[in-house]
C-alpha cells in the first residue's frame, strides 16, 4: 500500500469510498447502498440541471425507473448542449481487439494519464462499467464504425498503446448525445420528465442542510422562477471559458456550480486545467472561440517544427533532415500520441525557443503527407474528411497539400464540484455529474474519457447512488411557497438589477476578453508563484471594475444575450480567483498544472507526491463586511492501494 | 524563466494586416418578440477582416451598439463548428447562406466581396415563430422526437455490443441520415416549410439498423403524425431542403420516409 503523503483528512471530506478488493468494490457498495421501492419512486421529484452526456443519461434513466424529473438547459433544445461537439471518440475496456487491453488496463491509464491524483475506487468503476456504455449506446442506435464484418471498430488516443476508443466518423459526441437524447425525450413524451429548456439555473436552495431547489431566468421572458424537488443533479459541463477562448461552446459557463459552490458545495483542484495540443491557432482580436482539431488525427498527422530558429521557408522546402520531430524525439514509445498535457507543453517550448511556424511563430505543424503517401488520399479523407473540411474553411488551407498548423487551447477542467463515491457533493442531496465534478481524471484527462464519465456518471452510477439520498434522508415536503425559495429569487432579483444598474461603459464581453487573456498569461499552460500571485491582484481590481463599468442594454424581462453573459462573466471573475489560489498553493506540477518552479532538468513535471498527493476541495467563506472573499481548504488523501506511485514517463 | 508573455501574444492577435478589410452593408432583421411587428434596420461596417466568421462579424457589430447604447441584435448560436444546429441565419434568402454543406457559423468573411449588401433573416417558417430578431423557436422538432425518434432501450438491458453485427455499409448509411443537427433549414428553405427532410433524416437511421425493427412501424407513423400537429406543410419534391442542408442529408431519405409509412400503414400497426 502506498500512501505516500501525510496529509491530514479533513472531516468534510468523506469520500464514502468502499473497501475490500478493488475489482469489487463497486458491487460490493451497490449490494450495500439502499433502494427505493419501485411503487415510491414517482414521489421522489429530482431535479436535473444540464442535457449534455452526463444530464440526459441521467434524467432518462432516472425517469426509466420511475422518479418524476424534471430537466433544465440553457440552449432551445437539449440536444444542442456541449457535449454535441465531441469528436474524436470514447473509451471502453471492451477489448474487442484483443491487443492486450482489460478493464485494469484502462483503469490503469487513467490513473497514470491524471499523474496519479485521482481516487481509485471511482476511476476502476469508470473503467468497469465503460463496457456497459458501449452497449447501451450501440442498443439506442448509435451507428458508430464498423469493420466490414459488422464487428465495432476502434482507434487509438493519447495516452494508451491498445486501441479502445469507439467512434462515429468525427461526430462521436453528437452521436452519444442523440443517443441519450432520443432516450430523454421518449421519457418526455411519456410525461415522466418535463423539459425545460432555455431556463439557466442561477441559484441552489438549500433547506435544513439538504439541497431543495433551484431559482431559474426563463431566457426568454426574463421571469424569475423557482422550482423545488428532493434531490438535484448539476450536469452542467466545465468552465474551460473563464479563458475566453477556448474549444468549449460559447455558453458553456461555471455559474450553476459557482452558486452551488456558494451555497455550501466544496470546489476541488480548481486548478487541473486540460490544454489541448491540437487546435486551429488564433486568426485575429475578432477570435470568439477556439477549434478543435481531433486528437484522432495524431494517429496519422506528425507533428513538427523546422529544426532552425526563424526559418522563414514554407514547409515543402524544408527538407526532411532539416525538421524536428519533436515528440517522436523526445517521447519515441508514444511519440505522436503522447498525452494531452505532455503534447501542449512540448508545443510551447518549441514556440518559445522561436521554432513555431506561421505568421505568429506560434504554431507546429501536422503533417499527413506520410500517411497519405502510404495510405493514399481517399483513405486519409474517409477517416477525416470532415475535419480536413472543417480546417479548410477555416483557415483558407487545404491540409492534403500544405500540412496543417496548430497549436494548444484550453479545453476542458479537470477540477470542478467535489463529490464522493456516490457523486454527492459537500451539500446533502446535491449530486454533481459529468466534467461540472472533479472526480476521475485526476490531473489530466486522457483523450475519450470526458465522454465515457458522463455517461458512466449518468446510466450507470447515479441510477443507484441517488438511493442512498432519497431512501435514506427523511425529506419533508417541501413547496416553492417555503420563505427560503422567495428569499434566494429576492437575491437572484437583486444581482439582475445590479449588474443592469451599473450603466457603466464596457460590455460584459469585453470584460470577459481581458480575464481571459489574464487567466491564459498567469495561469495558463505554464504557471509560477509571481505571476499567479500579479493575478490575483489584477482579477480583484478587474472584477471590482466589472461591477462599477459593464454596460447591458435592453430590458431584464425578456431575452437579454448580452444579459446572460453578464452574470456569468461576473461568476467567472470569482473562479478566476479561486483558480490561480490553487495554483498558488499547489508546489508540485502534476498534469495539467505545470508549475515553472517544479520541473525536472529536462522540463517534465515534478510532482510532490510527500505533500500534495491529496483533492485540494476549497470551501467558500462568506463576504465579511469588509467585501473580502475568502476560502479554506479541505483536503482529501489520495491512498493508492492498487497501483505504485511512479513517475509519469512516456518515453 | 516565463514566456508565457509570447503565448498571450498567439492569443491576443496574430497579423491580419496584409489583407484587405471589407466595408459591408448589412440589413438585419429587427424584431422585439413574438407579437411584434420585424423590419430589416441597416448597418455599414469598414473594417471586416477575411479571417472573421460570420458570427464574429457580427459580434463586432453588437460590440458597436453596445457601445452606442443600442440594444444588440439577439442570435442563436453556440458551438461554432457547425454540428450543435443553434445558428439559424438566412443570408439573402438562404438558409445558412450560399455555400453547400456550410452552417451559418463556418461561413468565413473571405468569402464576401468588398461592398457587398447582406440581407439577414430568421429562419422563416409558421411552426418556428420568432422570439426575437433571428432567434426562432424550433420545439417542434423536439417534440416530434419525444413523439417516436427513439429506440427504447433501458440502461442495463443492452446485450454485448458486438452481439449483433451489422454491415460496415448498413452502419455508414445509418450514419449519413444520423448526422442531421436539428437546425431546421431544410424547413426554412422549402416554399412548403415541409419538415419532411427532418423527419425521414430520424426515420432512415433508426429503420436501417436492426436495433430499430421492434419499433418501425410505430415510430414512422406517430412521427410523422406529430409533425402534422406542428403545422409543418407537405413535401411537394422541390428539393430545395437538401441544397439547403449543412450536412448533405439526402432526399433519397425522404423516398424512404414515404416507403416506411405507407409499410406501417399496410402492417395496420
Ligand atoms: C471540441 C471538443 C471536443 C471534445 N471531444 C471529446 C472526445 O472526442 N472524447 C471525449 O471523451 N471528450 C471530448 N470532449 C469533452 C467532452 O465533450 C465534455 O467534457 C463532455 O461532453 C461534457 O459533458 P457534460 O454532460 O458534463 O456537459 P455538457 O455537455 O457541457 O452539458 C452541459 C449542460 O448543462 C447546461 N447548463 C449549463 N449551465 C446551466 C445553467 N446554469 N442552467 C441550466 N443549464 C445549464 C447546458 O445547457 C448543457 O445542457 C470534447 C470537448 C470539446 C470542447
Ligand atoms: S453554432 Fe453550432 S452549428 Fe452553428
Amino acid at each position: 500500500m502506498s500512501s505516500p503523503t501525510t496529509v491530514e483528512a479533513s472531516s468534510k471530506l468523506a469520500s464514502k469510498c468502499p473497501s475490500g478488493p478493488l475489482a469489487e468494490r463497486w458491487s460490493k457498495h451497490r449490494f450495500e447502498l439502499k433502494l427505493v421501492n419501485p411503487a415510491n419512486r414517482r414521489k421522489f421529484h429530482v431535479l436535473v440541471v444540464g442535457t449534455g452526456l452526463a444530464g440526459a443519461s441521467a434524467a432518462s434513466s432516472l425517469a426509466e425507473l420511475g422518479y418524476s424529473v424534471s430537466a433544465f438547459c440553457i440552449q432551445d433544445s437539449p440536444r444542442r448542449a456541449h457535449s454535441i461537439a465531441a469528436q474524436g471518440g470514447i473509451n471502453a475496456a471492451k477489448n474487442y481487439q484483443n491487443d492486450g487491453d482489460s478493464v485494469h488496463r484502462l483503469f490503469y491509464d487513467t490513473i497514470k494519464g491524471g499523474d496519479f491524483r485521482a481516487r481509485e475506487s471511482n476511476v476502476h468503476r469508470l473503467a468497469e462499467v465503460s463496457v456497459n456504455i458501449i452497449d447501451q449506446c450501440v442498443a439506442l442506435g448509435v451507428p458508430f464504425a464498423r469493420e466490414y464484418g459488422g464487428l465495432l471498430a476502434n482507434r487509438s488516443f493519447g495516452g494508451a498503446q491498445v486501441s479502445r476508443t469507439f467512434y462515429a466518423r468525427g461526430q462521436t459526441g453528437q452521436q452519444l448525445l442523440l443517443g441519450a437524447y432520443s432516450g430523454l425525450m421518449r421519457q418526455v413524451g411519456e410525461g415522466q420528465v418535463k423539459l425545460y429548456p432555455r431556463h439557466e439555473m442561477l441559484d441552489l436552495v438549500v433547506i435544513d442542510g439538504v439541497a431543495r431547489g433551484i431559482v431559474c431566468r426563463d431566457l426568454t421572458t426574463g421571469e424569475i422562477k423557482s422550482y423545488a424537488g428532493d434531490a438535484v443533479l448539476l450536469c452542467t459541463g466545465g468552465y474551460g471559458n473563464v479563458f475566453y477562448l477556448s474549444t468549449n461552446a460559447k455558453a458553456c459557463n461555471v455559474t450553476a456550480a459557482w452558486r452551488a459552490h456558494k451555497r455550501g458545495a466544496l470546489f476541488a483542484n480548481a486548478c487541473y486545467t486540460q490544454i489541448h495540443p491540437t487546435c486551429i491557432p488564433v486568426s485575429g482580436s475578432h477570435q470568439s472561440k477556439l477549434t478543435l482539431m481531433s486528437e484522432s488525427l495524431r494517429n496519422d498527422g506528425r507533428v513538427w517544427v523546422p529544426k532552425a530558429k526563424g526559418d522563414t521557408r514554407s514547409p515543402e522546402q524544408i527538407p526532411e533532415d532539416e525538421r524536428d520531430y519533436y515528440l517522436e524525439r523526445k517521447y519515441p514509445s508514444f511519440g505522436n500520441l503522447s498525452p494531452r498535457d505532455i503534447s501542449s507543453r512540448a508545443a510551447k517550448q518549441v514556440c518559445d525557443e522561436g521554432r513555431g511556424v506561421g505568421a505568429s511563430k506560434m504554431s507546429v505543424f501536422l503533417d499527413f503527407r506520410a500517411a497519405i503517401e502510404r495510405d493514399g488520399v481517399d483513405e486519409i479523407r474517409s477517416r477525416y474528411g470532415n475535419l480536413f473540411q472543417m480546417y479548410e474553411r477555416i483557415t483558407g488551407e487545404d491540409p492534403y497539400r500544405v500540412p496543417m498548423r496548430i497549436y494548444p487551447a484550453v479545453h476542458y477542467t479537470m477540477g470542478g464540484l467535489w463529490v464522493d463515491y456516490n457523486l454527492e457533493s459537500t451539500v446533502p442531496g446535491l449530486f454533481v455529474l459529468g466534467e461540472a465534478n472533479f472526480s476521475d481524471h485526476g490531473a489530466n484527462r486522457l483523450g475519450a474519457s470526458a465522454l465515457m464519465q458522463g455517461l458512466a456518471d449518468g446510466y450507470f452510477v447515479i441510477p443507484y447512488t441517488i438511493a442512498a439520498h432519497l431512501a435514506g434522508r427523511k425529506l419533508g415536503k417541501i413547496s416553492t411557497s417555503h420563505d427560503e425559495f422567495k428569499r434566494v429569487e429576492q437575491g437572484v432579483r437583486e444581482r439582475i438589477e445590479r449588474l443592469k444598474n451599473a450603466k457603466g461603459k464596457r460590455s460584459p464581453d469585453s470584460f470577459h476578453r481581458e480575464l481571459g487573456l489574464l487567466m491564459w498569461d498567469k495561469c495558463g499552460m505554464a504557471r509560477n508563484a509571481d505571476g499567479l500571485r500579479e493575478a490575483l491582484v489584477k482579477i480583484r481590481e478587474l472584477r471590482d471594475a466589472y461591477w462599477q463599468d459593464v454596460k447591458i442594454p435592453g430590458d431584464a424581462a425578456e431575452l437579454n444575450n448580452v444579459l446572460e453573459h453578464a452574470g456569468r462573466v461576473a461568476d467567472f471573475f470569482e473562479l478566476a480567483e479561486l483558480m490561480c489560489m490553487d495554483a498558488l498553493h499547489r508546489n508540485e506540477s502534476c498534469g495539467g498544472h505545470f508549475r515553472e518552479e517544479y520541473q525536472t532538468p529536462d522540463g517534465e513535471a515534478k510532482r510532490d507526491d510527500a505533500n500534495f498527493c491529496y483533492a485540494g476541495a476549497w470551501e467558500y467563506a462568506p463576504e465579511s463586511p469588509s467585501g473580502k472573499v475568502g476560502w479554506s481548504m479541505h483536503k482529501e488523501p489520495l491512498v493508492f492501494e492498487n497501483v505504485k506511485l511512479a513517475e509519469r514517463s512516456y518515453k | 524563466m516565463s514566456s508565457s508573455h509570447d503565448t498571450h501574444a498567439s492569443h491576443a492577435a496574430a497579423p491580419t494586416h496584409e489583407k484587405k478589410h471589407l466595408a459591408l452593408t448589412l440589413h438585419v432583421w429587427r424584431q422585439r418578440a413574438a407579437t411584434s411587428e420585424g423590419k430589416f434596420v441597416t448597418y455599414k461596417l469598414d473594417d471586416v477582416s477575411p479571417d472573421m466568421s460570420f458570427l464574429e462579424m457580427l459580434d463586432v457589430l453588437n460590440e458597436r451598439l453596445i457601445a452606442n447604447g443600442e440594444e444588440p441584435i439577439a442570435f442563436d448560436h453556440d458551438c461554432r463548428e457547425g454540428i450543435c444546429g443553434a445558428c439559424s441565419l438566412t443570408i439573402n434568402g438562404q438558409p445558412h447562406g450560399f455555400e453547400r454543406e456550410t452552417t451559418t457559423c463556418q461561413i468565413h468573411m473571405r468569402r464576401f466581396e468588398d461592398g457587398q449588401t447582406i440581407y439577414i433573416e430568421p429562419f422563416r417558417a409558421n411552426a418556428f415563430p420568432v422570439v426575437k430578431d433571428l432567434v426562432v423557436d424550433r420545439g417542434a422538432f423536439d417534440r416530434i422526437i419525444a413523439a417516436g425518434g427513439f429506440i427504447t432501450a433501458r440502461a442495463g438491458s443492452a446485450p454485448d455490443a458486438n452481439a449483433l453485427p451489422i454491415a460496415g455499409d448498413v452502419a455508414e448509411s445509418a450514419m449519413d441520415a444520423a448526422a442531421c443537427i436539428g437546425c431546421g433549414a431544410c424547413v426554412a428553405s422549402c416554399k412548403n416549410a415541409s419538415a419532411m427532410l427532418f423527419v425521414s433524416a430520424k426515420v432512415s437511421h433508426l429503420a436501417l439498423l436492426p436495433q430499430g425493427q421492434a419499433e418501425r412501424s410505430r415510430r414512422v407513423l406517430a412521427m410523422v403524425e406529430q409533425m402534422d400537429k406542428e403545422g409543418f406543410g407537405n413535401c411537394t419534391n422541390e428539393s430545395e431542403c437538401e441544397a439547403a442542408c449543412p450536412k448533405g442529408i439526402s432526399v433519397a431519405n425522404i423516398a424512404r420516409l414515404n416507403r416506411e409509412y405507407l409499410r406501417a400503414l399496410a402492417c395496420g400497426d
